[in-house]
């Protein structure tokens, strides 16, 4: 049957569905019991916006804190268990979680693929991420046992030994955190396994390595970093774990344990992941630049390169996060020069988008408006980056503000901004409705201002000498009125944030109807309905070049005939 | 790993193939798994002699021979068996898929007599010192990954028993004997560090 609205004849199975009304308990077995790859992925994508809010309340909380000197807000113990909360939240709760709901949603329906490998796995995947997850947020209310008062993990989210050991952290909170980061690593690795074979063994014919999108090869990468990264994390924990319960020493160091050895086995884990999240980053970038500016990405084997090498050299500069611990001059010049090496790849795929944007017809839609921040927000986030790699540099600043306001420079202002965008150019594909383009400006404005204000400033106090990690501070050492603009910045970036939440629900009844390929783009999944149907293609699609559609759209010119 | 597989640009849509997805997933299950045993045998090797008390491995340690035996003539039966089945002998697959289980078994027990002597009579748990922390848990990943395996294992064997396998599952089969290779070379691994390097 062919349909003509399609690209692709036969894309759709027209025979009409069996009509039936569902009741609540139907529709809720549905989704708890589905293997179906993009209902998964939206699974993903909920469980990381309810971890985003609840996230972004505990760094809300923290701003409070800090915004005046000597404030009472939050006790010592509070605010410390907030932060360990937010850290933990955000990198295993919010950031991976969202890398593999656009994963799951999007790179099936890319490489022309009815679902994941392993749609079973997918779900088991899912189901421990958010176990995991629950588990760590009940260690609020069971962390000394049900008798006792609450007592999340207060140990920040790298858990320094001796601090975690039985000694110092007493109660369950440490065993809360250990087992549920052991749990989601689980769920992790089964996801990146699902995501490789899926991407080396379910292409449609005809998409080689080399005409695969660059989203799907970013995955692909992503997912074999995370093959070797996430299972080290693993390794400790279960040290750890065998540490506070079996009486084990692997960290203690009164029976000839090391302290430092926890340090570089968690940030062999530790640096890696900052990739690990950039990543999905990148892949979206991937995506919206080109199709806004109107032109095939630049440079398409170079990019693929250089994902790669940033892969490669990621595994080999993790020691950069303890200079100040007392290496030899030897180790620690190893790890400046190859932390500097990462900005050779990075530095290749910004000129690339650069180039692809350069002489484009750019379409300033919503997404793309993120992706431009995004763009000059991780080029300065590397920037400050490359200026910590300097071991003298970062034996003045290591611990302080600079640190955190590069890395959140890095995690929202690349990262958050680039996931933001990705949201506004898939939301028609996934629901069938556009994204209200207004309170889409207001989100985007708001949030850049208040990104700006609360991470630039950040840069300043970090100067001036304000540790991280600290509750409280003097009103003599002259922080008090940069903080207080910090925290004005937090609150600006939390009302763009629950515009977007709003925008989010609003858009899904009130929504302009988008139809099968609202941005003219040119990658598989614009191909089919929107939203897709459960076996995404009636018929497996061929592909004879990179932009696939770009070739139905344009018979006269197709891509295919330049290869 | 099997970029090799596809030549760009030259794959006509009638010569389309695909690496396996069962094999794909058990190489990238393996690399991370390998990731795993590399922190606990870096571990290892940094805290050889770092114990501050006794005993140590050159007092209470014995090379495991027998049982090592075991363990690694198995992958070369489990070979045998793949062969079998690859040539429709279900019958002759189902004795060396079983003898493969039964010297997993051999294995997992002799390690079991090893960790009875070594609590009971010679004083050595894991809390007693670095050197108990870092052997136990080294010996004990491997002892569980071979643990898993021979769980793999016992359901092929059933499956067989019952007749239910054919010719046509020799690739899975095959995935579930990659796993186990893997076991088998991770034993030389650890018994190298265990046995040879840290005694």
């Amino acid at each position: 049957m062919a349909d003509q609205t399609f690209p692709i004849g036969g894309t759709l199975d027209l025979t009409p569905p069996r009509v039936a009304k569902k009741t609540f308990l139907e529709w809720m077995h549905e989704w708890v019991t589905t293997v179906d790859h993009k209902r998964i992925g939206l699974l993903y994508i909920w469980f990381s916006i309810i971890f985003l809010l609840v996230g972004g309340a505990e760094a809300l909380a923290l701003r409070i804190q800090l915004a005046t000197p000597d404030s009472h807000f939050l006790s010592p113990d509070t605010y410390n268990r907030l932060f360990t909360m937010h850290g933990t939240t955000m990198v295993f709760l919010m950031g991976m979680p969202f890398l593999f709901g656009f994963a799951n949603y999007i790179v099936p329906l890319q490489i022309g693929a009815r679902d994941m490998a392993f749609p079973r796995l997918n779900a088991f995947s899912f189901w421990l991420t958010a176990f995991g997850g629950a588990m760590l947020y009940y260690s609020f209310i069971g962390g000394s046992g049900l008798y006792g008062v609450g007592n999340a993990p207060d140990v920040t989210w790298w858990a320094y030994a001796p601090l975690t050991s039985r000694a110092f952290s007493p109660g369950h909170g440490v065993d809360y955190w250990a087992l549920s980061l052991i749990v989601t690593g689980i769920g992790t690795l089964g996801g990146a396994i699902n995501i490789i074979a899926t991407v080396l063994g379910m292409r449609c014919k005809g998409m080689t390595l080399l005409r695969m999108p660059l989203f799907a090869w970013l995955m692909l990468v992503v997912s074999g970093l995370l093959l070797i990264t996430i299972t080290p994390l693993t390794a400790a924990q279960v040290m750890l774990t065998i540490d506070r319960y079996l009486g084990g020493h692997f960290f203690d160091t009164q029976a000839g344990g090391s302290a430092v050895v926890w340090m570089h086995f968690f940030w062999i884990f530790g640096h890696p992941e900052v990739y690990v999240l950039v990543f999905p980053a990148f892949a979206i970038a991937n995506e919206v630049i080109p199709v806004f500016s109107r032109k095939p990405i630049f440079g398409y084997p170079a990019m693929v390169a250089a994902s790669v090498g940033i892969a490669f050299i990621s595994l080999g500069v993790w020691a950069h996060h303890m200079f100040t611990v007392g290496m030899t001059s030897v180790d620690n010049t190893f790890f400046v020069l190859s932390t500097e090496l990462v900005g050779v790849p990075t530095g290749i795929k910004i000129f690339n988008w650069l180039a692809t944007m350069w002489g484009g017809k750019i379409r300033f839609k919503v997404p793309m408006l993120f992706l431009t921040a995004f763009l000059f927000q991780f080029l300065i986030a590397g920037l400050t980056g490359i200026i910590l790699s300097i071991a003298p540099f970062d034996w003045q600043l290591h611990n302080s503000y600079f640190v955190i306001a590069h890395f959140h420079y890095m995690l929202v202002g690349a990262i958050v901004f680039a996931i933001f965008g990705g949201f506004y150019y898939w939301y028609p594909k996934v629901t069938g409705r556009m994204m209200s383009e207004k309170l889409g400006h207001w989100h985007f404005w708001l949030f850049l201002i208040g990104f700006h204000v609360t991470f630039d400033t950040m840069h300043f106090v970090g100067l001036m000498g304000m540790p991280r990690s600290i509750y409280n501070y003097d009103p003599s050492r002259g922080w008090g009125h940069l903080n207080m603009i910090i925290s004005l910045g937090g609150a600006v970036q939390g009302i763009a944030v629950l515009i977007f939440a709003f925008n989010l629900i609003w858009s899904y009844y009130k929504g302009k109807e988008a139809g099968n390929d609202p941005w003219d783009a040119w990658t598989l999944e614009w191909s089919t309905s929107s939203p897709p149907p459960v076996y995404n293609y009636a018929v497996e699609p061929e592909v004879r070049s990179r932009r696939p559609l770009w070739d139905l759209k344009h018979p006269e010119d197709p891509d295919w005939s330049y290869e | 790993m099997s970029a090799t597989t596809i030549v760009p640009n030259a794959a006509p849509a009638d010569e389309w193939h695909l690496p396996s997805r069962g094999r794909v997933a058990m190489f990238s299950l393996i690399i991370g798994e390998s990731a795993i045993f590399t922190i606990f045998v870096v571990a290892y090797i940094f805290y050889i002699g770092k114990s501050l008390y006794g005993p140590t491995p050159k007092q209470v340690l014995e090379i495991p021979v027998f049982g090592t035996i075991c363990l690694l003539s198995s992958s070369f039966v489990i070979w045998l068996a793949e062969r079998a089945l690859e040539r429709n002998k279900i019958k002759l697959f189902g004795a060396f898929w079983a003898l493969t289980l039964a010297l997993g078994v051999i294995f997992l027990i002799d390690t079991g007599f090893e960790w009875h002597t070594l609590i009971y009579e010679k004083g050595l748990t894991i809390s007693t010192n670095l050197f108990g922390t870092t052997f136990y848990s080294l010996v004990g990943l491997h002892a569980t990954h071979v643990l898993f395996g021979i769980i793999g294992l016992s359901t092929v064997l059933i499956f067989t028993l019952l007749g239910k396998v054919r010719e046509e599952h020799c690739e899975r089969i095959q995935v579930l004997a990659l796993y186990w290779h893997f076991v088998d070379a991770v034993w030389v691994v650890v018994f190298t560090v265990v046995y040879i390097l840290g005694r």
